[in-house]
């Protein structure tokens, strides 16, 4: 299932130093998985009735992700709301308690970790979240909030030494010295990325993750949030998880990426990769949907138009999640046989029976599974005329 | 049901007009007062047409305007702490200074909005359906079972499966594309003229979105109604947009048809903000330029160009507070910027590398 790494490179592949002591720095090399998730669930109960608190069944926000990531690069996860991909980001941190799978840094089952050792982990992973205003205490500055996870974690040294290093930090991150005295509200939102983003550097952790760390910001100023994010990937050599809705983000900063989809990764390649040659009908329809800024490429591309929304992740559609929807789907096995991942190119995985016909078009998007209302490519939107 | 063409006996309709602009928006100036301080210039001198059948795309960050001004032109400004000064026709009839009721028989007849999140601008506790027939019974003449009819016609052609369900549920029970397109119905129930439509898939997931500017696409272009986008979002300007005007702080510093826009950003702005989003088919690993600083590091327009701060273009003659919004040099007549050292076609388009803060 990962990426740059001829066929085979999958589950069982060498050496994560199983047990090995933590914080060691990671040779780099090709199979150096630094984060393994396997059958990776998380259910929630839905509960009805005020005294018995029966549970009348779950939903199934993540079912079955199995990932890897490699020391050093970023893997980006993609999906619609409510497909599970934040859900999937807290629990590689254990901030949800997964239901079933396993989780492993370095090597260390991170699900079977008691409170004490899971706290002591915890430096070593960290989480930059979607919106600053509400993940900054508006109360603390800057100062205290930077400063607030090397007290937790006993870094040594001292208040003296911390705040040499909230300095650092803000250095780092292109916020000046004198930030550290003042409080979020005063900062602009994609300064207080930053400070989000310094707060979850200053521990120096192997891993980080990014939920939607720039959905919430400007345009102008989302490329200087990722231009930083690359910028400390390579300056700290940092191993990212980025969760976001946006595919033009995520292919910008993802060596590679997995698409969600109710609760399942559907399809996984290398960033160039799944761009070049997106196999699974849903990727195909989400590149499709996806607005770029160029009159020439709008007016030329097929749009395939999704019909109704997600289901359910309480009840999922048997068979493919995606039948419901898919534009190709087939009479036979799209309704009543789980796809199971196949791996199509090196690094390439793929959940979709049908895969290489539509890759070939030997199978091709039904206009009858189109909504009505919203009839396909039609016209061009006009072509330009004075203004 | 009315008619499909507004007809003079219905209240508050307006004299059709062939070939012209239906939307003219003049020198449009929104002043924010406030006690005991100067009054905030929100919207400055902003002129802007909408042809009949046509989709003027307005883009801008946050703090540009462009919400301001759509509420301007709508007239749903609170009187008493805003001054609205300039010109604002539709149709020919100013709508600016008209008379509270006349305005009120307008919105949702002749012209009406789309905003952004349809949960808050739905109300909670009323039925779909009573909402869409609420804006049919107040503006045509129709009985109940007329308005009820004709709102279920209209939630099926925005695409709502089995409308007659529908149009009992609360829009909590709808998904938020689904609650986005009977916002949209609500619009179109008496068949404007105008659509203003305020980020109108800004909340949407992008299949979602997808799903809802093909509706709009096709609305425009079989009804002829003219459409002003208002949106953050250049790739949905790219594919639905007829014209563009791009606001900066309050003025519009770009106007060209979109195609023009897209080839040869003239503005330095504009040309940062095509430079600064990441493209789906870009090459990875090409680096981003963003535009140094944030929206909120601004000159104001009376002492230069409100841009320069965070321009690498900038020098002594942005400094200039009579900056004008002006055709260029080698570019189509219909194609204004307001700019000093505007961008040549060919530039090598050097945005500030730095990452500022």
């Amino acid at each position: 299932m990962s990426a740059r790494e001829p066929a085979g490179a999958s589950p069982a592949q060498a050496g994560a130093p199983t047990g090995a002591p933590t914080g060691e720095p990671g040779p780099g090399g090709a199979d150096d998985v630094l984060l393994r998730v396997r059958g990776l669930q998380v259910h929630f109960p839905i509960k009805k009735g005020v005294l018995l608190d029966r549970t009348v069944g779950h939903v199934r926000a993540v079912d079955g992700v199995d990932l890897d990531l490699r020391r050093g690069q970023t893997y980006g996860l993609v999906g619609e709301s409510g497909c599970g991909k934040s859900t999937l980001g807290r629990a590689v941190l254990r901030l949800e308690e997964p239901t079933a799978g396993s989780v492993e840094l370095d090597g260390q089952d991170v699900l079977a970790l008691r409170r004490g050792e899971l706290r002591s982990l915890r430096r070593r992973m960290q989480m930059v979240f979607q919106d600053p205003m509400s993940s900054l205490d508006p109360r603390q500055s800057v100062e205290s909030i930077l400063t607030e996870p090397l007290r937790a974690h006993g870094v040594p040294g001292g208040p003296t030494a911390w705040r040499e290093r909230v300095l650092e930090l803000l250095e780092v991150v292109g916020l000046p010295a004198g930030a550290a005295a003042r409080y979020p509200h005063e900062f602009s939102g994609g300064q207080r990325q930053r400070i989000g983003i310094a707060r979850a550097v200053a521990l120096s952790p192997d891993l980080v993750v990014a939920d939607e760390p720039v959905s919430a910001l400007d345009v102008s100023v989302q490329a200087q949030v990722i231009n930083l994010l690359e910028e400390l990937q390579d300056r700290l050599g940092l191993t990212y998880l980025v969760i976001a809705h946006d595919l033009a983000v995520v292919r910008h900063i993802s060596d590679v990426v997995g698409v969600m989809y109710l609760g399942v990764v559907v399809e996984q390649a290398p960033s160039d990769e799944l761009y070049d040659n997106p196999l699974h009908p849903y990727t195909l329809s989400l590149m499709s949907a996806i607005p770029v800024p160029d009159p020439a490429v709008e007016d030329a591309r097929e749009r395939i138009l999704l019909t109704g929304d997600l289901p359910s992740p309480a009840d999922p559609p048997s068979g493919c999640r995606f039948h419901t929807r898919c534009p190709f789907r087939q009479a036979t096995r799209c309704d009543d046989e789980v796809p199971l991942p196949r791996e199509l190119a090196p690094g390439h995985v793929v959940a979709c029976h049908w895969a290489e016909e539509v890759r070939d078009g030997r199978v091709r998007a039904s206009s009858a599974s189109h909504d009505p209302a919203a009839v396909t490519p039609s016209d061009d939107g006009a072509p330009a005329s004075g203004g | 049901m009315p008619d499909p063409t507004p007809t003079p006996e219905r209240p508050g309709a307006l004299a059709p007009e062939d070939g012209r602009a239906l939307l003219e928006v003049r020198d449009l100036g929104v002043e924010f007062l406030r006690r005991g301080a100067e009054p905030v210039r929100a919207v400055d001198g902003v002129s802007l047409t909408v042809r009949p059948g046509e989709v003027r795309g307005l883009v801008g960050e946050s703090g540009s305007g462009k919400s301001v001004t759509s509420l301007a032109v709508m007239g749903l400004l609170p009187r008493r702490s805003s001054r609205v000064t300039g010109s604002v026709r539709l149709a020919g009839t100013e709508l600016l200074g008209m008379a509270p009721r006349r305005l009120a028989a307008l919105r949702g007849d002749q012209m009406a909005m789309v905003f952004q999140d349809p949960m808050s601008s739905l109300n909670p506790v009323v039925p779909i359906g009573t909402q869409v027939t609420e804006v049919l019974r107040t503006h045509t003449d129709a009985d109940r079972a007329a308005a009820r009819d004709e709102a279920e016609d209209l939630l099926r052609r925005v695409g709502i499966p089995d409308p007659r369900r529908r149009l009992r549920d609360y829009p909590h029970q709808l998904s938020g594309g689904m609650r986005q397109r009977a916002l949209i119905a609500i619009a179109l129930a008496c068949k404007p003229r105008l659509l203003i439509a305020d980020e109108p898939t800004t909340a949407l997931d992008v299949t979602i979105q997808a799903q809802v500017l093909e509706l709009l696409r096709q609305l425009v272009g079989e009804s002829g109604t003219a459409m002003l986008l208002i949106t953050h979002d250049l790739g949905v300007v790219a594919g639905l947009c007829d014209d563009v005007t791009v606001m900066y702080s309050g003025r519009v510093v770009e106007a060209a048809p979109r195609r023009e826009l897209f080839a040869r950003p003239a503005h330095r702005y504009t040309e940062g903000l095509l430079a600064s989003v990441p493209r789906l088919d870009s090459a990875r690993g090409e680096p981003l330029r963003p535009i140094p600083g944030t929206p909120r590091d601004v000159l104001p327009w009376s002492r230069a160009c409100a841009f320069a701060p965070r321009c690498a273009h900038a020098d002594r003659a942005c400094a200039d507070p009579s900056l004008a919004l002006r055709g260029l040099e080698g570019l189509p007549a219909e194609h204004l910027a307001r700019c000093a050292h505007p961008a040549r076609p060919g530039d090598a388009a050097p945005v500030a590398a730095g990452a500022g803060a």
